[in-house]
């Protein structure tokens, strides 16, 4: 994957570089809104992480421009400012996500590959399958194995996003933000209740788990050890 | 002297002095329009006389002859009144009447003409004023008929002077007035002023006097006062802001340095397991002291934005439920039961992610202060309970969270709400202390109050939120 760091703070945007190599992706740094712009105009790149605050062009106009230019590639606003207006100001102008300053890179790094992966045309499968673990999006039917698996709607909200992103770590906030569509953070730990919840349903009678979790990070649904 | 150039600098006394101006202009001119028709009328009367009475003695004359015309003079003189006769011969040689000489030119006068003529009246000559024609007889004698007007003009001077006189009283009256006017609007400014000044200084507790008698300035000065108090709290609650930072985040960040230097004073064992584990504790405590700043930040945002309420409409008893649904997992395996019981369509116009917020804080503290009552799990035999409610009442929605947990005592209700402030009995809690102050916040913004109760046992606390008119009225 290939990513694009806007950013003009450099140490800030060395560190997030190198982190980002460091996961197997490679990654190219603008240090301002111009050079951001052209860059991205120029050349492909799977996701944009744009800071708010640039010198010479401000991310917002950035990402107007790029939208204008019909460029959609996926674009995570990065910014210090992080009240509710501030995020809405950054979707509206055509970013993907947002994600407040200081944050934990393992949070940057889940909510950057879920975004490149919302970028390859949305599979149309009506059927989300990790293992034995099959998610029916037509009937809202879950089974593993030949067991019907019982849940109630929020729990088959909170699998459906989990198996969409499979194989990828997924972090309480993006929970919280995608299945229940709440952008504080709370402050104990309701999310990892839900997940245990969850798991009794699928994974606890069975051999192998397939919900897994990533200290420090979050959830990744997978088949197979992390 | 400056006292006086400053009253006369204020807009009250340039007001009263042009109002005066004005009055003065109209009321002269009036009187001035009043007095000369007057005179006209007057004088035009006499005029008409005069011509009449001519008419009669030429006629008088002519029939008569000048004896008849001088009897008729004799009667006439004697008679009283104002008419003046002199009747003359060609040189100019008396032969009747009331006048015994007139001047030179008033005598080859073609038409009416004034003049001052001397009559001795109770022993003394005094000179009168008066009018009169002179008529030329066929015999070269002449007849000069007139009226004395002394009476007229002296009526004219007396307006003249009474206007006069008035005037002055009127200017003096009115530059008084303007001035004590001035002087009492001066002395309420002034008090203003002196108000403003000394808050610029710095002295934010001082507040315009009210004299009390609710007139404009006494309102100016009341929504003045409440101003002021409102800014006071603010700067209050940014200095509080600032105490807050020097303590609440200067102690952990000097925890977290600390042990970071305590770590780098470490031997490395093998495997770096104890840097591991010093990094790993630093990073939580940053993640904790940057909830600490955020919350901070948005309760600072609120505040500074309290006025305008804007957002949209959306169905808190969606958002309700929603929490509720959160809230529940959690809440039972501390071994709470979380019961919502909440209105159906309840829809108010505000910040659905802030109402979430204060909502979940508030539930949070429930949840962790119930919680230790029933350490011993959820196979405790009584479960302990929070009820999440939601009421729609005239004008009103109400969300309730009553909790069984250990409850707030009445004196500290209103100090919990405050920035920061937490309970010595709950200090080893985890939380940033600011939770309450972000509801509380977020219920100013919404029109609405965050109160503190006794749920007997326990805590409640109700976030009231008003809903718009319209809505109230298409709900029920």
């Amino acid at each position: 994957m290939r990513v694009l760091v806007v950013e003009d703070d450099e140490k800030a945007a060395s560190f997030l570089a190198n982190a980002l190599r460091e996961s197997g992706h490679s990654c190219d740094i603008a240090s301002d809104g111009e050079e951001g712009l052209s860059l991205a105009l120029s050349e492909p790149f799977d996701v944009l992480i744009l800071d708010r605050m640039l010198p010479k062009r401000d991310g917002l106009s950035v990402l107007e421009e790029l939208r204008k230019q019909e460029n959609h590639a996926p674009v995570l606003v990065l910014s210090a400012l992080g009240t509710v207006d501030d995020r809405v100001a950054g979707l509206r102008a055509g970013g993907d996500d947002y994600l407040t300053k200081p944050y934990a890179f393992s949070e940057l790094l889940a909510r950057v590959e879920a975004l490149a992966r919302r970028k390859s045309p949305e599979e149309a499968s009506t059927k989300y399958v990790v293992g034995d673990l099959v998610l029916d999006r037509l009937s809202h039917k879950v089974t593993r194995g030949k067991e019907n698996v019982p849940l109630q709607p929020r729990e088959y909200r909170l699998l459906e996003y989990l198996m969409k992103n499979a194989g990828q770590v997924v972090t309480r906030t993006m929970l919280l933000e995608h299945v229940w569509d709440y952008h504080f953070d709370p402050q104990t730990n309701v999310i990892d209740v839900h997940i245990s919840r969850l798991r009794a349903k699928i994974d606890k009678n069975y051999d192998k788990p397939l919900l897994h979790t990533v200290r420090g990070a979050g959830y990744i649904l997978r088949d197979g050890a992390v | 002297m400056t006292g006086l150039y400053k009253l006369t600098r204020t807009t009250a006394f340039r007001l009263s002095m042009l109002y005066f101006g004005l009055f003065a202009t109209i009321a002269a001119a009036a009187t001035t329009y009043i007095y000369h028709q007057t005179d006209k009328l007057v004088t035009e009367q006499l005029a008409e006389a005069i011509t009449q009475e001519q008419r009669s003695l030429d006629l008088k004359y002519r029939t008569q002859g000048l004896k008849g015309l001088e009897q008729e003079i004799a009667e006439r003189s004697l008679a009283p009144g104002n008419s003046l006769y002199l009747l003359a011969n060609a040189e100019g040689g008396y032969l009747g009447g009331n006048l015994k000489s007139i001047s030179a030119d008033l005598w080859n006068a073609p038409g009416p003409s004034v003049f001052y003529y001397r009559r001795i009246h109770e022993g003394r000559a005094e000179d009168r004023f008066a009018v009169a024609t002179v008529l030329h007889l066929t015999n070269g004698s002449r007849l000069v008929i007139g009226r004395d007007i002394e009476d007229q003009r002296d009526f004219g001077e007396r307006v003249r002077s009474a206007f006069l006189w008035t005037m002055a009283g009127i200017l003096i009256v009115g530059l008084g007035g303007g001035l004590l006017i001035s002087r009492q609007l001066l002395i309420r400014i002034e008090s203003m002023t002196e108000t403003t000044q000394s808050i610029m200084a710095g002295d934010l507790s001082r507040r315009i006097p009210l004299t009390g008698n609710d007139d404009e300035f006494d309102r100016l000065a009341t929504s003045l006062n409440v101003m002021l108090t409102r800014i006071g709290e603010l700067i209050a609650g940014f200095r509080e802001v600032s105490d807050n930072i020097a303590h609440d985040l200067r102690t952990p960040l000097n925890r977290l340095r600390n042990r970071v230097e305590a770590a780098l004073r470490e031997k490395t064992d093998e495997k770096g397991e104890r840097y591991r584990e010093a990094l790993q504790t630093t990073i939580e405590e940053a993640d904790e002291l940057i909830k600490t700043f955020d919350a901070l930040l948005s309760i600072a945002r609120l505040e500074a934005g309290a006025a305008q309420n804007t957002g949209e409409r959306f169905n808190l008893s969606t958002v309700i439920a929603d929490l509720a649904e959160l809230y529940e997992p959690v809440a039972e395996e501390q071994g709470i039961e979380l019961k919502p019981d909440v209105d159906d369509d309840v829809s108010i116009i505000g910040r659905r992610e802030l109402i979430a917020q204060a909502v979940a804080n508030i539930l949070d503290n429930a949840i962790k202060y119930s919680a230790p009552a029933c350490k011993s799990g959820p196979e405790a035999p009584v479960k302990a309970e929070i009820t999440l409610r939601l009421r729609q009442r005239e004008g009103h929605a109400d969300i309730v969270i009553a909790d069984h947990g250990p409850g707030i005592p009445e004196a500290d209700r209103e100090r919990v709400v405050k920035r920061f402030v937490r309970l010595e009995t709950s200090r080893s809690q985890p939380g940033t202390g600011l939770g309450l102050s972000l509801a509380a916040a977020v219920a100013r913004i919404h029109n609405g109050t965050l109160t503190l109760s006794d749920n007997d046992p326990g805590l409640k606390v109700t976030l009231s939120v008003r809903v718009p008119a319209e809505e109230a009225s298409r709900s029920t």
